[in-house]
């Protein structure tokens, strides 16, 4: 990439957050904040609390302390409907789309909360209801465009390939239009080529939607390559924050990796 | 077609008349379709003139000028192509590039033609000439179509498609009639085009061609077939290559009928269905995959589908090409057709995008016969043609109901061709390249001193008055009694068959003509599964004698083929043999394109070779192979040798 990116104020503030499950501390004490425009990368060992980290930021886990400000907003207790109103989309480590339906249908879900019409003028697709599909429906073209999936747009989402379906998968959440985007896990299993493409895929995004991304991989290649900056989890306790080259010669992080004795 | 022009004041003897022309006549006419975010745009006729009126006053407001070359790099867009006819409009030389090229061959092409200016699709082709940029540094400008990745590009070289079009609108109203006057100035028999012939052999070649020469070619075929402006086709190949310049360019300016698009290459059979174009051109390759896609879905279909489409295909492939050419046949099958035609063929056409379809065109390489006789089956009339770049692809098309599987029809009109001594099949066409860009040395060798291209094909005419090519002419030798051995030839015969994977033939200055054969280890494996018959492996399955009599009866249908033309009739396979490894390019046996190294073959062989000729009715032999790991090691067989019954020429036997 050859831009000059702006990097502006901090977005998401997390602080002091505390999770648990019955005796299960997930997380205990993690603050960090991401900064608009950037792409943000969540790293950690199997069972660091990487996953229910997100889960916090859109409202899907509750946290016992801490808070969540997005966009100066300070919020206790939030939920995964209010978190996509204000502009946060994800994707999910497991594909979560609807198998049986098209790729372009499973993209229109994602607009899904900027339709204005009612259901019942939704059924009878008429008047406003009618320019309004026909709007959402451009946009959507134009994601899929984005995304080269033109080739499988009238195929079910369950005949797809893992690869594709996880574009797929990002096309839904980039249909919401959003502020900030998760990706959980965007490029696990994937073969090379694919994670090529998925990283290509991310970074356009960001260039070109100005989208801030905060994503959680455990291929540390793409992690180094592509992100700003970086906050390492290790049994729900942040152990690091900083740039690629930071995080790579951090003694507290090379030991997580590596494995010492606790 | 000579009528007087307005701006010429003569006649629409080059591209950008033809163009004004039709933007004239038919301005209200779908000229070009893209589809373009799930929705197909069209341009009317005047529409388009008017785009690349604006692009070519774009490109003079940037310097370029009459006899420069412009370079043309992405997939088939409505843009690219108006960029051909802008650079035309001012008097240069449009010069289309492979998009899938790396940078390193478009730096021979950029250099050898001279090239300054540049319209490219995307960000990928902007990527390559980027990183050629330090070894040509003449690369002055580079317009890009689509800005997606590019916005934080700063190279002083690169400007937006749509810029130059503002740049173009701004410069077309300060010089009021320059666009006119620079038409006027072209010439017929100014280049038009230069196409650069792939280089299998030594460095590519830029062939140029004259406005009058492709148009003439393009006129040709419009009224051979019979073209007009309600026809549509699909442009999806490459198109640096000579048969889309012809097929989606030239004929669509000349026969003024719509070209459409695909909306990526991905999608193009998915676009193909919905155009439904009356006119097709694609090569052997493509369709086979079609065909075998309709297999594979055939396979998964329900039971009664299934039988229905397999009793109908044996319908259709008892009557369906007779019908077609309009021969008698008998009433209950005309019956049984219609019928077909009802329950499967017209959906099959359907699925294909073939519904249309008038007239559909392969060429380039030799098609297997299944393939031709299921498409002509089906009711869709897949004709041949012949021609190289150099001829504009015009020399031979089939003409409709005289399509044979092995010819390549007959000359087209104001084709004149010869048969020189050697075999080599020599053209004069109005389709005639000018010449090798900067390569007089290559134009001499390639046309006669009076006016012959020489094609380094070798062919014949058969009794049908139809060309035939049976090889290149540097391959084909003669046989002892002194009639002409075209070893690929029969070679191509012989590999139609699924079960043999690959043939190697002799017999030049021999008395007869003797194969190895290859078998197809995956055909003949399920052929011998099929019948119970046990094998331990490749070595095992090629000495069995059930396999020798498979193999014995396919090279029998070949003589008997064989048997049938005059010229072709000495050179059946009398005797055979089985060998007893696959030819491999790891043993330098194959080229990298999977071609037979002849000589090779025969050097390494020599034992096996010499055993044919005399007589032997087997032979040891122990060859050495390389693994794949590196390994060397031997393999040892005795090779079993059949001979073959040949059938006499019909002429010859009364």
């Amino acid at each position: 990439m050859t831009g000059q990116r702006k990097i502006g104020d901090v977005m998401l503030l997390v602080e002091n957050i505390a999770l648990s499950f019955g005796g299960v501390r997930a997380l205990s004490d993690v603050s960090f904040d991401v900064r608009e425009g950037e792409i943000r990368a969540i790293i950690g060992p199997n069972g660091a609390g990487k996953s229910s980290m997100l889960n916090v930021i859109n409202g899907v886990y509750h946290p016992q302390q801490g808070n969540v400000s997005f966009r100066g907003e300070v919020r206790r207790r939030m939920d995964p409907h209010r978190a996509a109103a204000q502009g946060i989309a994800r994707t999910f480590q497991n594909i979560a789309l609807f198998k049986g339906m098209t790729v372009l249908d499973n993209i229109m879900t994602g607009r899904n909360l900027k339709m204005r019409s009612s259901l019942i003028e939704q059924a009878i697709y008429i008047g406003r209801n009618r320019r309004e599909e026909i709007a959402h429906r451009a946009k959507v073209e134009e994601i899929i465009d984005f995304l080269q999936i033109e080739h499988i747009r009238k195929t079910p989402v369950g005949r797809l390939p893992y690869g594709l379906q996880k574009r797929v998968e990002l096309a839904r959440a980039l249909a919401a239009e959003p502020t900030l985007l998760l990706l959980d896990e965007p490029m696990a299993g994937m073969n090379v080529e694919e994670k090529q493409d998925m990283c290509r895929f991310i970074l356009d995004v960001n260039d070109e939607f100005g989208t801030t991304i905060v994503l959680i991989e455990h291929d540390m290649g793409v992690v180094m390559d592509i992100c700003d900056r970086i906050v390492v989890l290790d049994y729900g306790r942040k152990i690091g924050d900083g740039t690629p080259d930071e995080i790579r010669n951090d003694k507290a992080v090379i030991d997580a990796y590596l494995g010492v004795s606790h | 077609m000579a009528q007087s022009d307005p701006i010429s004041g003569g006649s629409v003897d080059t591209f950008p008349l033809l163009l004004l022309q039709h933007a004239r006549k038919q301005g209200n006419r779908t000229a070009i379709r893209e589809k373009d975010l799930g929705i197909w745009q069209s341009w009317t006729w005047a529409q388009v003139a008017n785009e690349v009126r604006t692009l070519a006053c774009g490109l003079a407001a940037q310097g370029f000028r009459r006899e420069m070359n412009l370079a043309i790099i992405g997939d088939n867009r409505p843009r690219l192509y108006w960029s051909f006819a802008a650079a035309q409009c001012l008097g240069g030389v449009p010069v289309p590039m492979y998009q899938d090229a790396v940078a390193e061959e478009m730096l021979f092409v950029l250099d050898n033609a001279e090239i300054e200016y540049a319209i490219v699709e995307d960000q990928e082709q902007v990527d390559k000439l980027l990183e050629i940029l330090p070894q040509y540094p003449n690369l002055k400008h580079i317009f890009y179509d689509d800005p997606r990745g590019l916005r934080n590009y700063t190279q002083p070289q690169l400007m937006s498609y749509d810029r130059l079009r503002e740049l173009g609108r701004e410069y077309d109203r300060r010089n009021p009639g320059f666009f006119e006057r620079t038409v006027s100035e072209v010439r017929p028999e100014d280049v038009c085009v230069m196409l650069y012939t792939s280089g299998t052999t030594g460095k590519p070649k830029g062939v140029c061609h004259t406005h009058a020469g492709f148009i003439a070619a393009a006129r040709g075929d419009v009224e051979f077939d019979g073209f007009n402006s309600s026809d549509e086709v699909l442009s999806y190949l490459p198109m640096a290559w000579v048969g889309d310049h012809l097929f989606s360019y030239a004929q669509a300016m000349v026969a003024g009928f719509t070209v459409n698009c695909p909306e990526s290459s991905e999608t193009a059979m998915n676009d193909l269905r919905e155009i439904g174009p009356t006119y097709y051109f694609a090569p052997p390759r493509i369709f086979e995959n079609l065909l075998t896609t309709v297999m594979i879905r055939m396979d998964d279909a329900s039971r009664i589908k299934r039988g229905l489409f397999h009793y109908f295909m044996g319908v259709a492939r008892r009557c369906g090409t007779q019908i077609m050419d309009g021969k008698p046949v008998p009433p209950v099958d005309r019956l049984l057709y219609v019928l077909g035609e009802l329950l499967v063929y017209g959906p099959l056409r359907n699925i294909l995008g073939m519904s249309r379809l008038r007239v559909a065109y392969t060429g380039g390489a030799a098609i297997g016969p299944d393939l031709y006789r299921f498409y002509r089956s089906i009711g869709i009339n897949l004709k041949q043609l012949y021609g190289q770049t150099e001829t504009s692809v015009y020399v031979c098309k089939q003409p409709n109901g005289r399509a044979k599987l092995d010819s390549v029809g007959r000359p087209l009109p104001g084709v004149e061709i010869r048969i020189a001594g050697n075999g080599e099949v020599q053209v004069k066409t109005p389709g005639m390249l000018k010449e090798y860009y900067k390569r007089p040395d290559a134009t001499a060798e390639s046309i006669s001193p009076d006016g012959y291209f020489l094609t380094g094909d070798a062919g014949f005419f058969d009794s049908d008055g139809d060309l035939k090519i049976i090889d290149r002419a540097s391959d084909v030798g003669k046989l002892a009694d002194g009639s002409i051995f075209a070893p690929q030839f029969i070679e191509n015969k012989l590999k139609f068959f699924p079960y043999i994977k690959e043939a190697v033939c002799f017999g030049d200055r021999r008395e007869m003509v003797c194969a190895f054969i290859n078998i197809d280890l995956q055909a003949v494996g399920n052929w011998a599964e099929k019948r119970n018959m046990p094998y331990t492996g490749y070595l095992d399955l090629t000495s069995r004698p059930e396999v020798y009599d498979l193999m014995l009866k396919c090279i029998e249908q070949v003589n008997a083929d064989l048997a049938g033309e005059a010229q072709l009739a000495s050179s059946q396979v009398s005797r055979f043999l089985i060998l007893h490894k696959e030819l491999d390019a790891d043993d330098d046996e194959l080229t990298r394109t999977r071609k037979v190294r002849r000589s090779f073959v025969a050097q390494k062989y020599a034992p096996l070779v010499e055993a044919l000729y005399s007589g032997q009715s087997h032979c040891r032999i122990a060859t050495e192979v390389k693994f794949e790991d590196g390994r060397r090691g031997t393999i040892e067989a005795d090779i079993k040798i059949r001979d073959a019954k040949t059938s006499l020429h019909p002429a010859m036997a009364a």
